[in-house]
């Protein structure tokens, strides 16, 4: 009954982490963003779990330990770049740029 | 009543999700966060997925926003930006975005899934009432995503010590 109503909230969200990702320029809050886009995949699997199985349930255990792991190894990434470049902008940090 | 706070944490959670991409200071991003994944929680519980919502509370609101205010207050971020300039091809593509998505809504709203896949209505209601809200979890969890579930550890293993040799001076 609420499945509609859930994907398009989950849907809603996820946009809305897309645009942080692409318009914001401080690493730790593009982090933030792709955090914010994982809880609503999430949403949306405790949304279909409740029509399909309880698979969809335990898929999100996974994501969140997913998201724990990246959200540890991406931090470490931006304290490493903020040692070196002493900022945490991304737009500074081109050092691959041709 | 069911309906109307699903409405209330789904409006909390979109209205928090919008001030925590566009607020200019990063601790007041992460607190607005924290909101949105409370009310996720809120959505959880009215979704039957009552676990799910303690451990995203415990675990993303807990652990997880307390290690991203700890490395903005470490790296003394804390303070508002100057306004950004903003990249040409990121504001081109945020658009593209917003209107395939917008395009799109409509047919999310109505997505079902197939009749064939499709248990009756309550099943999950009546699944939890006979095996308790953690048992219906756990049961799958240790039986069918057995090998999953230990790779994860492998998976937090790596993650720990790759952490540990990025952000430390010397090894």
């Amino acid at each position: 009954m609420l499945l509609g109503p859930s994907l398009a909230v989950s849907a809603i969200l996820f946009a809305i982490g897309v645009f942080g990702v692409l318009l914001r320029r401080n690493a730790i809050v593009v982090f933030m963003c792709i955090e914010l886009m994982l809880n609503a995949a999430n949403l949306a699997f405790v949304a279909l779990a409740r029509e399909v199985g309880i698979g969809g349930q335990v898929i999100v255990f996974f994501v969140m330990a997913v998201a724990a792991a990246e959200a540890a190894v991406g931090l470490a990434i931006i304290i490493a770049i903020y040692r070196h470049r002493e900022t945490v902008n991304v737009s500074a940090i081109n050092l691959l740029r041709g | 009543m069911t309906v109307t706070l699903f409405w209330i944490f789904a409006g909390a959670a979109i209205v928090s999700a919008m001030l925590c991409v566009t607020r200019p200071n990063p601790v007041v991003s992460a607190l607005w966060l924290v909101v949105t994944l409370f009310s996720l929680a809120g959505l959880f519980v009215i979704l039957d997925a009552q676990f799910l919502a303690v451990l995203q509370v415990l675990v993303y609101a807990g652990a997880i926003m307390v290690l991203f205010l700890f490395v903005i207050m470490l790296l003394n971020l804390g303070r508002s930006e100057a306004p950004e300039r903003r990249s040409r091809p990121g504001i081109a593509l945020a658009v593209a975005v917003g209107g395939a998505f917008l395009t799109l809504l409509a047919a999310i709203w109505s997505a079902r899934p197939p009749e064939a896949v499709k248990m009756p209505e309550g099943t999950m209601s009546a699944l939890q009432s006979a095996q308790g809200a953690v048992g219906v979890v756990a049961e799958p969890l240790y039986r069918t995503y057995l090998i999953p579930f230990e790779l994860t550890s492998i998976l937090l293993l790596a993650a720990i010590v790759g952490a540990v040799v990025l952000a430390k001076k010397r090894l």
